[in-house]
């Protein structure tokens, strides 16, 4: 305890001592996708600068709080489009000199990258791809998450579900892969929290455009008969990643009953009406800047960054492997307007955080429910737990 | 005559009854309002209307004035001592939180939280004479003993900077845990004390070499770490004890100021957050947000002894130093 005190006051002596000949000059990355998805709801459309508008608004803080100890920070993204190469991409980022990069790709893609930039000591920081699998079997040492996974979000609802006695569900699931992924979490959470799936139903994705001149008219008698006929239930939950129904379901199901999952109560990292704990100094320099809302992936690429500008102020250094053990160390920890510190599992290198609940006017609560109780952190109540893991982080 | 001469005991008798009975203002965030307790009876005597969002709190050193932090409003409202009434305002800056005053009572030092900046006050002239650019959302206010340093704490960039109040300008940064929310120097000088809300800790630095000595920190039976957020923080005039408001842990702990140790945790209400001592330091009076009330701690037998229901969201109070 002592040593620490005494290095800490080492550094600290180092720090204000710093003068402008050695500034650190930290570079970091950002690979994006230039693709995006298609919504129901056209105000949901995401902004074409989507996470990218997080890193910017990072870096701008940490450059602020980098004035008082001599280091920069700057920002070099590349949008990929469906079919570009991220692995050249990454090489071509490595090649600036940077080897930190905020990433926001598929899971595939994001692999692709990893693997092949091990050899050249890149880093990478997951902002988007929410899958599983990338904390599980596909975990690697060289990539850490600041999205949630569906296991995470399905718990914070499936907890708030329960917490309210609504625990018979109504599952509905979408016809494509990541719909059916976040059925999985889902399932999962159900029988972890004591829920009850009464029944699943699949909706078929059966093409066609979201934004019609006479949609309502079929949807308003679609619904109603889509859902009835189900067994008694409290709450109909929508697995609907791919944006194809769920958002149809809140005041058309044939009984009446509350949505959640992909539309109504939706499990989120953030909301643009989330105020709680500080998170409204962020919204208004997040909208001063951008005059647009702040969406979750701007959220999860700024904590990305703000987790690099966090580390760099500690260890003063830009060496990326520096950063890295310092991020993954036992005194690493973010304040990033959730109530409490942010901090990174060790087995799988997921952020732990807490998940809002959001009906898209309001925040409803905040997950982990009190009650959902852990012997370490009620933060590891939400996903993938350590004896449960599958990862072996290589 | 003799009807007069009992009157006149009675009324000698309720001054003498009366004599200890301050006046303690509480901002109520979420009620736009300030109520003033009577620290006699230990209740609301009047609830004084005030701007959006009132958060900090504090006396003006001529006791006149009671200046309230109106968030949403831009702006600080003077409240009159004598009619209780908001009589002027303060031209803060955008967002005002937390402020302090220079010991001669002349400036005012107000940190504006969406801006970076820690705007300059001319009290008596009602204008702005300055603004220095600290890190990202600056909070804690407060000014050493002898008025040569100014310090302001940034809650996303984790600092507390030393301001040189006449140049305005940064002279130190010393990094702190996560959320620097509060900043208090010993009465004499020699420590200031930093509270960080997300990183659970206290820091003491030493003002003259710029670097932490030590940092404190929090342990309550039965309770997990997450929900112990140091914030205010008050320390007696003698040196002697230092109080740590504890928020959602609900506890206040008492720290014996030289050995930097937790001699005792008291039980509160919820969400206990910034504090206040009777002039004549016998209590200490605690703003808990969630419960809606102030505890009333009595400082030498380390109890709370009383309870006061005031507005929504209760947060700041002030009591005058004499």
């Amino acid at each position: 305890m002592l040593r620490g005190f005494c290095f800490a006051a080492l550094l600290l002596a180092a720090i204000s001592t710093a003068s402008a000949a050695d500034q650190l000059n930290v570079k970091v990355g950002y690979l994006g996708s230039a693709d995006k998805t298609e919504t129901i709801s056209l105000i949901e459309m995401p902004p074409p600068n989507d996470g990218v508008a997080g890193a910017e608004l990072a870096t701008d803080d940490n450059n602020t709080t980098g004035k008082f100890l001599n280091q920069s920070f700057s920002l070099q993204q590349i949008l990929l489009k469906d079919g570009d190469d991220p692995v050249a991409a990454a090489q071509k980022l490595a090649d600036s000199g940077i080897s930190l990069i905020v990433a926001d790709l598929p899971a595939a893609m994001l692999l692709k990258a990893a693997d092949a930039g091990r050899q050249r000591g890149i880093f990478f920081l997951n902002a988007g791809a929410i899958d599983d699998r990338l904390r599980q079997e596909d975990c690697r040492a060289n990539v850490l998450h600041t999205a949630p996974s569906r296991a995470m979000l399905a718990d914070a609802l499936a907890q708030y579900l329960v917490w309210k006695h609504w625990t018979r569900w109504l599952l509905v699931v979408g016809s494509h892969a990541p719909d059916r992924l976040f059925a999985d979490a889902l399932r999962r959470s159900a029988t972890r929290f004591g829920a009850q799936i009464v029944q699943q139903r699949e909706f078929k994705d059966t093409g066609g455009a979201r934004r019609t001149d006479s949609g309502l008219v079929q949807i308003q008698s679609q619904i109603p008969l889509f859902t009835q006929s189900a067994p008694d239930y409290d709450v109909l939950v929508a697995a609907d990643e791919s944006q194809v129904f769920a958002d149809y379901m809140p005041y058309r199901t044939s009984q009446p009953r509350p949505v959640a999952g992909s539309a109504g109560l939706e499990p989120t990292t953030w909301d643009p009406s989330f105020d709680q704990w500080g998170a409204i100094q962020l919204q208004s320099r997040f909208e001063k800047k951008f005059s647009r809302w702040m969406t979750a992936l701007d959220m999860q690429a700024w904590t990305a960054i703000r987790m690099v500008g966090e580390a760099v102020s500690h260890v003063n250094s830009d060496d990326a492997k520096t950063i890295v053990k310092y991020i993954k160390g036992p005194d690493f920890a973010l304040a990033a307007f959730k109530g409490r510190k942010l901090t990174v599992r060790d087995w799988d290198l997921q952020l732990r955080q807490p998940i809002l609940l959001a009906d898209g006017r309001t925040v409803v609560s905040v997950s982990p429910q009190e009650g959902f109780l852990h012997q370490y952190s009620e933060l590891d109540t939400l996903g993938i737990d350590r004896p449960e893991t599958k990862c072996k982080l290589k | 005559m003799c009807l007069r001469f009992i009157l006149g005991i009675a009324l000698a008798l309720m001054l003498v009854g009366r004599a200890n009975a301050y006046h303690a203002y509480v901002s109520n965030e979420r009620s736009n309002t300030v109520s003033l307790i009577d620290t006699d009876a230990w209740k609301v005597v009047k609830t004084i209307k005030v701007g959006q969002r009132p958060r900090g709190i504090a006396y003006t050193k001529d006791q006149k004035y009671v200046l309230v932090a109106c968030g949403d409003d831009d702006t600080i409202q003077m409240i009159d001592t004598s009619s209780n009434t908001v009589a002027d305002t303060l031209p803060s800056g955008p967002d005002p939180e937390l402020f302090t005053a220079s010991p001669d009572g002349k400036f005012l030092y107000v940190a504006n939280e969406n801006d970076n900046t820690v705007t300059i006050i001319d009290i008596a002239r009602r204008a702005q004479v300055g603004a220095v650019q600290v890190g990202v959302e600056p909070e804690g206010m407060a000014v050493s003993p002898d008025g040569k340093i100014l310090i302001n704490t940034s809650e996303t960039t984790n600092m507390a900077h030393f301001i040189d109040p006449v140049k305005h300008e940064v002279v130190a940064s010393v990094l702190v845990d996560q959320r620097p929310r509060f900043a208090a120097f010993t009465p004499d000088g020699t420590e200031l004390w930093v509270s960080s809300e997300v990183g659970g800790t206290v820091s003491v630095i030493d003002p003259a070499r710029h670097v932490v000595k030590q940092k404190i920190e929090f342990a309550i039976a039965g309770m997990r770490p997450d929900p112990i957020q140091p914030v205010g923080i008050n320390i007696t005039s003698d040196d002697k004890l230092a109080f740590v408001a504890l928020g959602p842990a609900n506890h206040v702990a008492v720290v014996d100021v030289k050995t930097h140790k937790v001699l005792k945790y008291l039980l509160v209400g919820q969400r206990v957050w910034h504090m206040a001592f009777t002039p004549d330091g016998k209590y200490l009076l605690t703003a808990n947000g969630v419960s809606n009330d102030v505890s009333v701690i009595d400082v030498p037998a380390l109890k709370v002894v009383n309870t006061v229901q005031v507005g929504e969201l209760p947060w700041g109070v002030a009591m005058s130093d004499h």
